[in-house]
């Protein structure tokens, strides 16, 4: 009589770890090839639009964020993350928040700003309370304020021009200075097909709003991002620009204008949803949009820069950890009293 | 049917039910059982044989050990051959008795049959249960006749049957139900009488609609409303399904009986009814022996004592070697490192992980996504938690509720950064805890 010999296990060399012993396989690197996957179709539509600037700029932004990043890694004595692609996808944000002419030095001073004080100094992913990208840009608009807004029109080589946003402050000017007409007679000739397709001037990564929302769509379906953080930062600018356009309509562009043009929808989808700046929770996160979209709607309308998007992240930013505790809620069967003091 | 209610969080983790389709199987006897003296939460139990005994099947060896313990009886016939120690799935070592059988197997007088159990006097009922060892049997071990004897300030008027088993890979309960449904259904109406409740829920989740269609058909004409569930990890949480059957919400800190309700394993159910009408004490389960390694999968119905080497035996061994040996389910389940612990009452799985399904936790920063809180059933901030945590501020994660954590596991199931979220919620639970005790204990000497 033959017997199968009963193989056991070896014992002497097994995991002993905590439970859960299953794991989703989420990854940082996922979520971050995700979010740069989606970003592609716009930085294709950006060097289509605006020409060899606009990927230079794109890819100088990109290779300096890492190389930075590596670098310092190394001074600061700790293990090399850039595996996990967050500064890739930072430089690309940062390359793409820029106007497409930028300078190849103005680029690595961004970059530098971006990662090294936007994000190293504080102890790497996860611990810098400011978009890096957006803290990057900041300093550049704010230390080459000409540069900065020196901006390219679609299909005319090297001619500068006005953005949308631009024009749209020269034309309140003019119906402050007295020409009620001003703005009715620009909101006239203004193409929204043009806009949506990217046929405007404007920073390369924010011109395309179709490529923006393909992007932003399946990162929403791939639950890569809340959806209601883009969600309620558009509905916040649209009913505080419609309200103001209803309201006088000879002083105000209506809100499909201001969700067209400029970084509203880039920063919508892909800025203020950055996990590491926003809240944890996900009714901090609804907040934390809706702050920003009043503050976009408030330096769009009555702001000194035509753009708003950068700076209204960036301050709602700082209100993060405020969100945090204020929505950190009661647990499951806790009583109604049981919050965090703020 | 009752509309039932969404818990918040949850996750969905494969299911993985290798052993769903296979039979529970009688184990053959063993030489030796090597049987823990506490199988339960409370005191341990106190022995009553000494070496050289000689036992018989369902015998009593050990006495409860005081209000809060239970009795442990012997699983086969033979000599008690040690009183020793014996290695326990936390690593430690626990006391135990080794049994060497004599084969034959022989049954000790069984307790007194109560065939007429549904006129009987509810307190026999109850005493019942004590005499007969019975604990729960999803995973807590807390004895069974102190849960349904709650206090009189605490009527119950729901009693929640848990056939949910939410675990990937277990697979016990589901077969069970396939295969005593009656006697399950006479447990549960035990427990009903107990109590005094009218109001029972049996919950079981959607993926073992065969046994949603047959504990239906057998409750037809009882009071049993046979709920099935939405496949959610963790459905058979305690509380999540208490919420889910009734909209009741345990108090953070409390028990079930704060709002009228006891909850019961179907398993446990199953041996209240074997020892009220059979008399049969506990010292058998039905285990699920699983896992990708392994070349049968199954379940068996394991006497108390039986070691998990012998059970990977009966599964037929394993046709490559696992990376990871767990007691239990794979989001709770605790891991171990040798197969020389015995089954006990309360082991309802044995998994064996292959290197290729085991993820090792590499704990980079939070990256503050948020995805611990939208998966998190009591519904707190893991991903703070433990960056307060791995700052070793405790008092504030006191603050941030991380006592009202169940260790459930879902915030490091999904978290992106591979942080081992559930390892920092105990760390901090037992600092808190220690905390308060060295404070109570400072405040009563000065006083």
């Amino acid at each position: 009589m033959s017997e199968i010999e009963i193989r056991l296990p070896k014992t002497d060399r097994l995991i002993v770890s905590s439970s859960p012993h299953f794991h989703s396989r989420n990854s940082v690197f996922r979520i971050m090839l995700w979010v740069i996957v989606a970003l592609l179709p716009s930085c294709i539509a950006g060097v289509y639009y605006f020409g060899l600037p606009a990927f230079q700029t794109l890819a100088v932004c990109t290779i300096s964020c890492v190389s930075i990043e590596a670098l310092c890694s190394a001074l600061m004595k700790r293990p090399l993350e850039v595996q996990d692609c967050s500064a890739l996808l930072t430089g690309l944000l940062l390359g793409m928040n820029l106007p497409p002419a930028t300078p190849i030095w103005i680029c690595l001073v961004g970059s530098l700003i971006a990662i090294g004080i936007g994000k190293m100094i504080y102890g790497g992913i996860g611990c810098n309370p400011f978009n890096p990208a957006l803290v990057g840009r900041a300093a550049l608009l704010i230390s080459f304020p000409q540069v900065m807004n020196t901006w390219v029109i679609p299909g005319m080589n090297a001619v500068s021009g006005a953005t949308p946003l631009q024009q749209l402050s020269q034309a309140r000017t003019a119906v402050l200075e007295g020409n009620s007409c001003a703005l009715p007679e620009f909101l006239d000739q203004v193409s929204y097909g043009d806009y949506f397709l990217g046929r405007m001037g404007g920073s390369i990564g924010e011109t395309c709003t179709l490529c923006l929302l393909l992007g932003g769509i399946l990162l929403i379906a791939l639950r890569i991002i809340r959806w209601q953080v883009p969600f309620f930062l558009l509905l916040t600018v649209t009913l505080f620009t419609g309200t103001a356009w209803l309201l006088n309509p000879t002083l105000y562009a209506p809100p499909q204008f201001h969700l067209l043009t400029g970084g509203v929808i880039l920063g919508a989808f892909f800025m203020a949803s950055d996990p590491v700046t926003s809240p944890l929770s996900r009714t901090g996160a609804i907040f934390f949009a809706i702050g920003c979209g009043i503050i976009i709607s408030v330096i769009r309308l009555w702001g000194n820069y035509p753009e708003g998007v950068t700076f209204a992240i960036l301050i709602m930013n700082a209100l993060t950890p405020l969100l945090d505790r204020a929505t950190a809620g009661k647990p499951f069967g806790a009583p109604k009293k049981k919050g965090i003091k703020l | 049917m009752s509309e039932f209610f969404r818990f918040y969080g949850g996750v969905h983790p494969k299911q993985e039910k290798l052993a769903s389709k296979v039979a529970i199987a009688s184990a053959p006897l063993l030489e030796r059982y090597t049987v823990p003296l506490q199988m339960h939460i409370g005191a341990p139990a106190k022995l009553v044989v000494q070496k050289d005994s000689k036992v018989l099947r369902g015998q009593l060896l050990a006495e409860a050990g005081g209000f809060v313990s239970a009795r442990i009886h012997s699983p086969t016939s033979g000599i008690i051959k040690e009183v020793t120690t014996c290695l326990g799935v936390t690593g430690t070592q626990w006391p135990a008795v080794i049994i060497e059988s004599d084969g034959e197997d022989a049954p000790a007088d069984p307790l007194t049959p109560i065939p007429d159990w549904q006129e009987a006097d509810p307190t026999v009922l109850l005493k019942r249960i004590g005499e007969a060892g019975i604990v729960g049997m999803g995973g807590a071990s807390f004895p069974t006749q102190v849960k349904l004897s709650p206090p009189p300030d605490k009527p119950i008027d729901t009693l929640v049957i848990n056939g949910v088993e939410c675990e990937p890979c277990l697979t016990a309960d589901h077969r069970l139900m396939l295969e005593n449904p009656e006697q399950i259904i006479k447990g549960i109406l035990i427990v009903a009488r107990i109590l005094g409740v009218k109001n029972i829920f049996l919950g079981i989740e959607k993926n073992k609609p065969d046994a949603v269609e047959l504990m239906s058909e057998k409750a037809k004409g009882t009071p049993i409303q046979v709920c099935p569930l939405e496949v959610r990890y963790p459905q058979g949480a305690e509380k999540q399904l208490i919420y889910a059957l009734t909209k009741r919400k345990v108090p953070s800190g409390g028990l079930p009986m704060a709002i009228g309700c006891v909850v019961q394993n179907i398993a446990s159910a199953c041996a209240i009814a074997d020892a009220v009408i059979d008399g049969t004490p506990l010292y058998e389960r039905v285990t699920t022996v699983t896992g990708t390694p392994l070349i049968a999968p199954g379940n068996w119905h394991f006497r108390v004592g039986t070691l998990y080497e012998d059970a990977v035996r009966l599964a037929g061994g394993v046709n490559e070697d696992p990376a990871k040996i767990i007691s239990g389910g794979p989001m709770m389940g605790l891991s171990v490192y040798s197969l020389q612990i015995p089954i006990t009452k309360n082991c309802s799985g044995i998994l064996l992980l292959s290197p290729s399904e085991v993820n090792q936790y590499q704990s980079k920063s939070c990256i503050r996504c948020g995805r611990c809180n939208d998966t998190c059933p009591m519904q707190l901030m893991p991903g703070i938690l433990s960056i307060q945590i791995e700052n070793e501020r405790f008092e504030l994660a006191e603050t941030w509720h991380v006592l009202d954590c169940m260790e459930c596991g879902c915030c490091s199931y999904v978290c992106p950064a591979g942080r081992p979220l559930v390892q920092h919620m105990r760390r901090a639970k037992t600092e808190v805890i220690a905390r308060r005790q060295a404070t109570a204990a400072a405040v009563k000497k000065n006083s």
